[in-house]
């Protein structure tokens, strides 16, 4: 055993029924150490580090700090041992201060002493680097800030064992940067930090080491320097992959969907769309880049019908005909009944786009259960095509019977798009279409939308990695507030630019204040 | 040192989620469930009055199966509690808690009975008693639609909505017993044409309930094929499981919930038109007798499946019969049965918990 091992987890296995989440996973942190585990979705790191913050106990195996075994029961225990986790979903009151989240919770005698504990927090942000105001309400701050107000909660209780749980995931590149250099400079002063994460290129710039997990099994461990990404990604999945994705030009682009000035305030009076402009056009992919809850899913609703509007048009150009419809403000039914062949994946594939407890055939029939004047369904045609989407998709499922909701999420998301592209749309809009699926059913996934790019749909695709947008998009749109901050070529643009224009209508809006 | 206070710490058991189970293996925890629950109401009934626990269960069969008649009744009763509960379905299937199908049957006995009562003598003998159909259908529909509509306007709660209902109906009724009653100030109804069976259900076969049992057998045909096989069920099966996917595919959700809320309505009704024309022949507060709540657990416990509902509503109505001729037995009152009948749901729905869950015990030390 290492003198400096901060904390040591051995053959550590959990289960939930019958599915095995860790098996026998051994890890080791240093103090001074930034450890990355790497793992595809549902390879076990959340639940490996849950274990870790006494959210769940383990079924077997053993956890050592500073060399002692240690039992960890419950959240407080592991703050005992000075593990604090930085959750990926927040857990903040968002009517209160950054100081108040902060001591929230802290077991005190006597009367808080706000003003101690706000010198204490500036303390601490001047330490580390953090950009923050200890008297700003939560509910004002920035994604980025309240991820901020998170990590300095744990160390203002004493944590010296970081663990952050996918951090970048709502930050911009710029913002990754600046938190970067903070755990840097955390581990500089001697703290050991677990940071969970399925992106290779973070990995490589900020570990020291990695470990990476597959299916909830401990594939091993490396140095940073060591190792390169493809040797990353084979341990990950377990074969090598190409990671390349081919453009082609689009052919013969005409304007399929031409979008005006949409304006769009919802029930709580925030204007979630401001002034939106552009053109989808044939036989493209454009992209939607931003951060999450930008108006991304306001806009796609509002073309798919439902969300209404304020103000603007959607004109739909038909190929066929020629003809040009106003799509604002038309139910999903009357879209269709325009001859409209409008598909949508939405962002929430269970609760909007499938139902989880029907099986594969009847969720085929979403799309197409009214057809034919009888009362009864007709189930022959959609268990025709529930079969042909299992077989061309690669559906892992026992069955065309089997509930959507048992499936992976890969798989869920083969039926979701299989249904939607089943219907030959001229226009064809996913939202996050690959949030959760690894790497083999993202590219499945990626390689349907070139395809339907290929028939000369008009796709919208709205995404949340950078890199993956630059390398499929024709066009990247990138909107900020609402609003369109630009749309860029994306064979020339760069992860900066985009990210530079993510922030740009934040800072403009808080100028205009 | 620190080690060894907590090292045996670990829970005693912990509960967790069970992924899947054997169909036999349901069963046998609900046969289980039902033996356990006859075992404590045996050493109840044992404890409170000393009767011999063998001869305690064999009033219970006694009571639901004993002569033929007890059979009848038990047909006749499951029949009626089976209509209610599929009355419901539809409404729980789409996630709309209505919990006023004790009112809206109500209100369908209600309607039957004033039609029985004031249009004897106006209308044709012929259309008397569809116009006491079409009348509780109407009257229970109505007491349906009205929550369904305030729910699709302005999203008011329907549990307290429907449940207020079931207030209004049971008063309405109070109100026509003084207003009605035979004889005057007795505050009751009465039995209604009483000396000319008008309005009657006609016995087939000269089996008086055999009617009511095959209309309720017919019903739950229909209602399986509706649910299952109609795009209207479809419909309802989508909006229950997630509005926003309805809104997606263009359902119109407050069209559906109305719709729906009629059916269910008006079939409660109809329980009501049955209760008052093909067995009570009169309407009081007690005409539905609870059927509108129990109906809500034989609807739960057969997971919306109409085919099921046929077992569980049996059970239950054998239950309550042996319980009720327990009571009678050992020489107690009315309350006995009623906890004999609540300590044998408390298992039945209980035990429900263990299909859904397992429980894991820890392991020994120092394998």
């Amino acid at each position: 055993m290492s003198g400096n091992a901060a904390i040591e987890l051995k053959n550590i296995t959990k289960t939930f029924g019958p599915i095995v989440a860790n098996k026998d996973v051994c890890l080791t942190v240093n103090r001074g150490e930034i450890l990355s585990i790497l793992g595809e979705n549902g390879s076990g790191k959340t639940t490996l580090m849950n274990m870790i913050s006494g959210i769940y106990f383990p079924d077997h195996g053993q956890i050592f700090i500073d060399g002692e075994e240690v039992v960890i029961r419950s959240p407080k225990d592991a703050f005992d041992y000075k593990i604090g986790m930085i959750h990926q979903h927040f857990k903040l009151v968002d009517v209160f201060s950054a100081t108040e989240n902060i001591i929230l919770g802290l077991e005190q005698k006597g009367k808080f002493n706000l003003k101690e504990a706000a010198a204490e927090v500036k303390k601490i942000s001047e330490k580390y680097g953090f950009d923050i105001d200890p008297l700003k309400k939560i509910h004002e701050m920035s994604v980025s800030e309240k991820q901020t107000v998170e990590i300095i909660k744990v160390l203002y209780r004493g944590a010296d064992i970081l663990i952050l749980d996918e951090p970048t995931a709502v930050l911009t590149p710029q913002e990754t940067q600046k938190l970067f250099a903070i755990l840097r400079r955390m581990r500089d002063d001697g703290k050991a930090i677990i940071i969970i994460t399925h992106k290779l290129h973070e990995v490589l710039s900020l570990s020291d080491r990695v470990s990476v997990l597959r299916k909830g099994e401990y594939i091993g461990t490396v140095n940073t320097f060591e190792t390169n990404e493809a040797e990353l990604t084979e341990m990950m999945v377990g074969k090598k992959i190409s990671l390349n994705i081919d453009r082609s030009e689009p052919v013969k682009p005409e304007e399929r969907l031409v979008v005006s000035e949409l304006n769009c305030i919802n029930r709580e009076g925030i204007k979630v769309l401001n002034n939106v402009s552009f053109t989808a056009y044939s036989g493209e992919i454009l992209g939607i880049a931003g951060i999450a809850g930008s108006g991304q899913r306001e806009l796609l609703e509002a073309i798919a019908g439902l969300q209404s509007l304020n103000e603007g048009s959607i004109m739909y150009h038909d190929p066929k005909t020629g003809k040009e419809e106003n799509l604002r403000n038309k139910t999903p039914l009357q879209i269709r009944d325009l001859g409209v062949r409008l598909s949508f994946v939405p962002e929430d594939r269970l609760g909007m786009g499938l139902v989880g407890s029907m099986d594969i055939i009847d969720n085929m029939m979403l799309r197409s259960y009214r057809k034919g004047k009888s009362m009864f369904l007709e189930r022959k045609a959609p268990k025709d095509l529930a079969k042909k989407i299992i077989e061309d998709l690669g559906v892992v499922t026992p069955g065309a019977t089997t509930p959507v909701r048992q499936l992976s999420g890969g798989n869920v998301q083969k039926v979701l798009v299989g249904r939607e592209i089943s219907a030959a749309p001229t226009v064809l809009m996913a939202a996050y279409p690959v949030r959760g699926l690894d790497i083999n059913s993202s590219y499945v996934i990626y390689n349907l939308l070139n395809e339907q790019k290929e028939h000369g749909t008009a796709v919208i695709f709205v995404g949340e990695d950078l890199d993956v947008l630059i390398e499929l998009c024709d066009r990247i749109l990138v909107i900020g507030s609402g609003s369109v901050a630009g749309i860029v070529d994306a064979r020339s643009t760069t992860k900066e630019e985009i990210g530079l224009l993510m922030t740009k209508s934040k800072t403009e809006e808080k100028e205009g204040a | 040192m620190k080690n060894n206070e907590i090292k045996h710490s670990e829970p005693l058991f912990h509960i967790s989620k069970r992924a899947d189970i054997v169909w036999w293996k349901a069963w046998l925890v609900r046969l289980g469930a039902i033996v356990l629950a006859l075992f404590v109401s045996a050493v109840l009934t044992v404890v409170l009055t000393g009767e011999n626990p063998l001869d305690v269960f064999s009033s219970l069969i006694k009571g639901a199966i004993g002569t033929n008649r007890r059979i009848w009744v038990l047909f006749q009763n499951t029949a009626m509690l089976l209509c209610v509960a599929l009355a419901v379905t539809p409404a729980f299937k789409m996630k709309f808690w209505n919990i006023g199908a004790e009112g809206q049957a109500l209100i369908g006995a209600m309607a039957t009975a004033a039609v029985m009562i004031k249009l004897t003598d106006v209308l044709p003998p012929m259309l008397l008693i569809p116009t006491m159909l079409v009348a509780s259908i109407a009257a229970g529909a109505l007491w349906g639609l009205i929550p369904a509509l305030f729910k699709a306007k302005w999203n008011t709660n329907e549990t307290l909505f429907t449940l207020m209902m079931n207030y209004i109906a049971i008063q309405i009724v109070s109100y026509f017993s003084g207003e009605w009653a035979v004889p005057k100030g007795s505050g009751k109804i009465g039995i209604i044409n009483g000396t000319n069976y008008e309005g009657w259900l006609p016995a087939i076969g000269g089996k008086n309930y055999l009617l009511n049992i095959i209309i309720v057998a017919v019903i739950t045909i229909g209602m399986y094929v509706y649910l299952k096989y109609s795009k209207q069920g479809y419909e309802i099966s989508v909006v229950g499981e997630s509005q926003n996917t309805a809104r997606y595919i263009g359902i119109n959700v407050k069209k559906v919930i109305i719709r729906t809320m009629i059916i269910s309505g008006a079939l409660c009704g109809l329980a009501g038109f049955l209760l008052v024309a093909g067995t009570d022949h009169t309407v009081t507060r007690d005409t539905i007798a609870g059927r509108g709540f129990t109906a809500i657990m034989v609807s739960w416990l057969a997971k919306f499946n109409p085919l099921y509902m046929v077992l569980t509503s049996l059970l239950i109505v054998f239950m309550e019969r042996g319980a009720i001729q327990i009571s009678t037995s050992c020489g107690l009152n009315n309350s006995f049965s009623e906890i004999i009948t609540g300590i044998i749901i408390f298992f039945i729905i209980g035990c429900e918990f263990f299909l859904n869950y397992q429980i894991k015990f820890r392991e020994k030390e120092g394998k």
